[in-house]
């Protein structure tokens, strides 16, 4: 009879028939790599291409549109700028889409008739159809077609003027620094106010009214900050030909971050709409049976459960906005992949200086899915 | 304090009856004041969504009907729809649909014969019924190709429609009749007669003779088909408790998913090059972005996939193991089946995101494809400087709508039908 501890031949040894498959596995993988990095070694050498990121010192020769960057400058620092450009498509986008959608969602949910199916026909609408084309619908048929010209401004109040050479909206003056450091003091004030209210309704079981207080003191705040700093406000005006005062947006870049925010908010509210219909009904029922009025029950009980489940999807979302953002590149928005593009073309090696963009573009996803996650961690039932 | 007896309840002294709910009123006016004007704020918010939706209707049907010159999409209409493929080899391509309505036809007429039998769909209803259920669910398809129909100027399209129309009925009535394993056999049909068509259209032309709709559409058929083996495999190896697979699986999931696809194709038109060896001739264009296409979307098919396998129970496996399966068949009699049959909703979505990213592979490479006949269209002498990509790119917008909206409401029906989620 054969005992138990006498171990089965070596080729049928369950652990080394795992390692070797294993092995065999990552052999064909290295192999491959190794094969496709020796190819391009090779192509290289034979048509005397730089393999390595010493292009990043050389003078680009191409200028970057709508900014101070010289063409004398190197490489590395138009990369910079086209970094600048896409963060900037990327945060704003993303705010924007962000408030847009939940608006929509929430739409898509009312008793009112006409706002829920005009809701329903814009996402319905957007979500089914490329981006690519809303990109460049809206940049060549729409800002450049559509809007007027300078002289004919559309001009919101203080906030906005649009025409076909883009506009300009409302910004500060003074330098960043100070405004960061504003915009710290408010935000840092604004949740020091809420620690304090929620403290007050824990101790006395009276309602928080947190928005009631933090909203005036939030401004008076800022207004005295903004005004102690040295900040100034800038508002864009008219005059005559041209626009002045206010932060200009190219045409490219009003194009590209409205295409981006129509296109994403429309994703967005269909992820809210699903997570608030994902809220038991006994939540809602509960909150009617406590006699919450319709913004209470929406805001204390059904949107903060309903959050919970959306965060993650739309965190995804926020990662595609980031990604999508290269599509700005085709209407020659100089982002980060126009940049890549423009310097590929002036001599500069294409492998290496994609394999730089692909790396930039990894790190930007790392770091959002990172917030993201941080954000979901927040909201998570704490279980036991 | 003296105790009283409670009432006691007899038959003389019952509790009332309920009263019955008081029915809601229906009325025209009655469904305006419950859908518009449930209270003022309702009626505020009604009136002012009302005027900007009334003005947006208008200026759109203003700009459909009256200021809009769609001469140059009628012009265009064969360039939009199959680029420069020869006239005289249409044929082939009124085959190729009638094949696939033929096929989609008998699965719907299986899946229909399916729910018969197991009792939740009417076998027979009257036709009127059954051509207005059709309606409810291929509108946009119908209206659409009515709408190409009437732009038309030649008889050959209607032919082809009809054709299709007629392949997609046979189909349907000879689907009923299937015995009961057949959908699988369906299936590898669909991806047997892709390799065939594909091979059939490419007969007159190459590549380079295509473009158009029939395009987009070859290009995003041709990634999800060969992404799928890929796919499967990562999510396996994701799933996998040998270490190193999972680290090879992971790192080229979360490579892919985390570069944007309009990147990896210009990576592909200009830098693909350099990666083939000096006696390989480098590949075409078409051939390059369907690589592309089938690298990036097999990371998230992997994605879906594993999601398929984490929602199976824990048991399927156990009980394959207990019955002494080895790993591969467990895995790939017992737990893929179920898996896949599980994310195909999720699946159908991904064909959807891959249908609408064809696009940027026409931007990135230039072909010819629907987006980009619309840049030929208006450099074109009868249209040139006349700014008309107003009219172009909604058209194209619009056949990507049908397509996706069509895809995607048949995706949701398949969801409840499969009942995944209520199980």
């Amino acid at each position: 009879m054969a005992t138990t501890s006498r171990r089965p031949p070596l080729w049928r040894d369950v652990r080394v028939l795992a390692w070797a498959f294993q092995l065999a596995v990552v052999g064909v993988v290295v192999v491959v790599v190794f094969w496709l990095l020796d190819n391009f070694r090779v192509n290289s050498a034979r048509l005397n291409i730089p393999t390595d990121l010493s292009f990043l010192d050389q003078p680009a020769g191409f200028p970057v549109p709508s900014s101070d960057f010289r063409q004398t400058q190197p490489v590395s620092d138009a990369l910079i700028e086209g970094l600048q450009n896409t963060l900037r498509l990327v945060v704003f986008g993303v705010a924007a889409a962000t408030v847009l959608g939940i608006l929509l969602g929430v739409a898509r949910l009312s008793r009112n008739f006409l706002v829920r199916n005009a809701s329903r026909a814009y996402v319905e609408f957007i979500r089914n159809v490329p981006l690519f084309i809303l990109l460049i619908l809206m940049y060549t048929a729409i800002v450049l077609n559509a809007f007027p010209v300078p002289r004919d401004s559309w001009t919101i109040g203080p906030i906005a003027v649009l025409n076909v050479r883009g506009g300009s909206v409302f910004w500060f003056d003074g330098g960043n620094w100070r405004f960061v450091a504003v915009a710290v003091l408010v935000l840092l004030t604004l949740w020091l106010v809420a620690r304090w209210r929620r403290r007050v309704a824990d101790r006395t079981g009276r309602p928080a009214r947190t928005a009631l207080y933090a909203l005036p003191i939030g401004a008076a705040v800022l207004v005295v900050a903004w005004v102690v700093v040295g900040l100034g406000g800038s508002a864009p005006a008219l005059d005559g030909n041209r626009v002045t005062g206010g932060i200009t947006m190219t045409p490219e870049y009003f194009a590209a971050f409205a295409a981006l925010v129509i296109y994403t908010s429309s994703h967005v509210a269909e992820i809210v709409r699903g997570s608030i219909q994902a809220v038991p009904k006994g939540q809602g029922e509960a909150a009617d049976a406590l006699a919450l009025s319709g913004f209470q029950r929406l805001w204390f009980v059904v949107l903060p459960q309903a959050m919970r489940i959306a965060v993650p999807p739309i965190g995804n979302q926020y990662l595609n906005l980031a990604k999508n953002s290269s599509l700005a590149a085709a209407i020659s928005f100089p982002e980060l992949t126009k940049v890549t593009q423009l310097t590929v073309a002036n001599r500069s090696p294409a492998v290496p200086a994609f394999a730089l963009l692909l790396a930039i573009y990894l790190v930007i996803s790392l770091i959002l899915s990172l917030i993201v996650n941080l954000g979901n961690r927040r909201l998570a039932i704490v279980e036991r | 304090m003296t105790l009283t007896n409670p009432p006691v309840l007899t038959d003389v002294n019952p509790v009332p009856p309920p009263e019955p709910l008081a029915e809601p009123a229906s009325g025209p006016l009655d469904w305006l004041r419950r859908n518009l004007f449930r209270s003022p704020a309702d009626a505020v918010v009604t009136v002012v969504s009302g005027a900007v939706v009334g003005y947006i209707l208008y200026r759109l049907g203003r700009y459909v009907l009256v200021t809009g010159r769609w001469e140059i999409v009628r012009a265009n209409l064969k360039l939009f729809m199959v680029g420069r493929y020869p006239t005289d080899e249409l044929w082939r391509i009124a085959v190729v649909l009638a094949a696939v309505g033929l096929l989609a036809g008998l699965i719907a007429g299986f899946i229909h014969q399916r729910h018969v039998v197991a009792g939740t769909e009417p076998a027979r209803q009257p036709l009127g019924r059954r051509l207005l259920t059709v309606f409810a669910r291929l509108w946009p398809l119908i209206l659409g190709t009515a709408l190409l129909l009437s732009l038309t100027s030649t008889i050959g399209p209607t032919v082809m429609v009809t054709a299709v129309v007629v392949a997609a009925v046979v189909g349907r009535l000879l689907g009923v009749r299937l015995p009961k394993g057949s959908l699988a056999l369906l299936v590898l049909a669909g991806v047997f007669g892709f390799g065939v068509a594909v091979w059939f259209l490419t007969r007159p032309v190459g590549w380079d003779g295509w473009g158009g709709m029939m395009l987009n559409v070859f290009l995003a058929v041709a990634g999800i088909t060969l992404c799928f083996p890929l796919g499967v495999l990562l999510a396996l190896g994701r799933r996998s408790k040998l270490p190193l697979v999972r680290a090879v699986s992971v790192g080229y999931i979360e490579l892919f998913r985390g570069v944007p696809l309009y990147v990896l194709l210009l990576l592909g038109f200009l830098a693909l090059g350099f990666f083939i060896p000096t006696w390989l001739e480098a590949p075409g264009l078409v051939v390059r972005a369907v690589v592309v296409f089938t690298l990036f979307t097999a990371a998230y098919v992997a994605e879906i996939v594993r999601g398929g396998l984490q929602s199976l129970p824990k048991g399927q496996t156990e009980a394959a193991q207990a019955l002494g399966l080895s790993t591969v068949r467990t895995t790939f009699l017992i737990v893929l089946p179920q898996a896949l049959r599980n994310v195909i909703p999720a699946l159908v979505g991904q064909f959807i995101s891959l249908f609408k990213d064809t696009v940027l592979a026409a931007a990135a490479m230039g072909f010819l494809d629907a987006s980009n006949v619309s840049g030929l269209a208006n450099a074109q002498d009868a249209f040139r400087g006349q700014r008309l990509a107003a009219e172009t790119l909604p058209f194209v917008m619009l056949l990507f709508w049908i397509g996706c909206i069509t895809m995607s409401r048949e995706s949701q029906r398949l969801e409840r039908k499969l009942g995944v989620g209520t199980r």
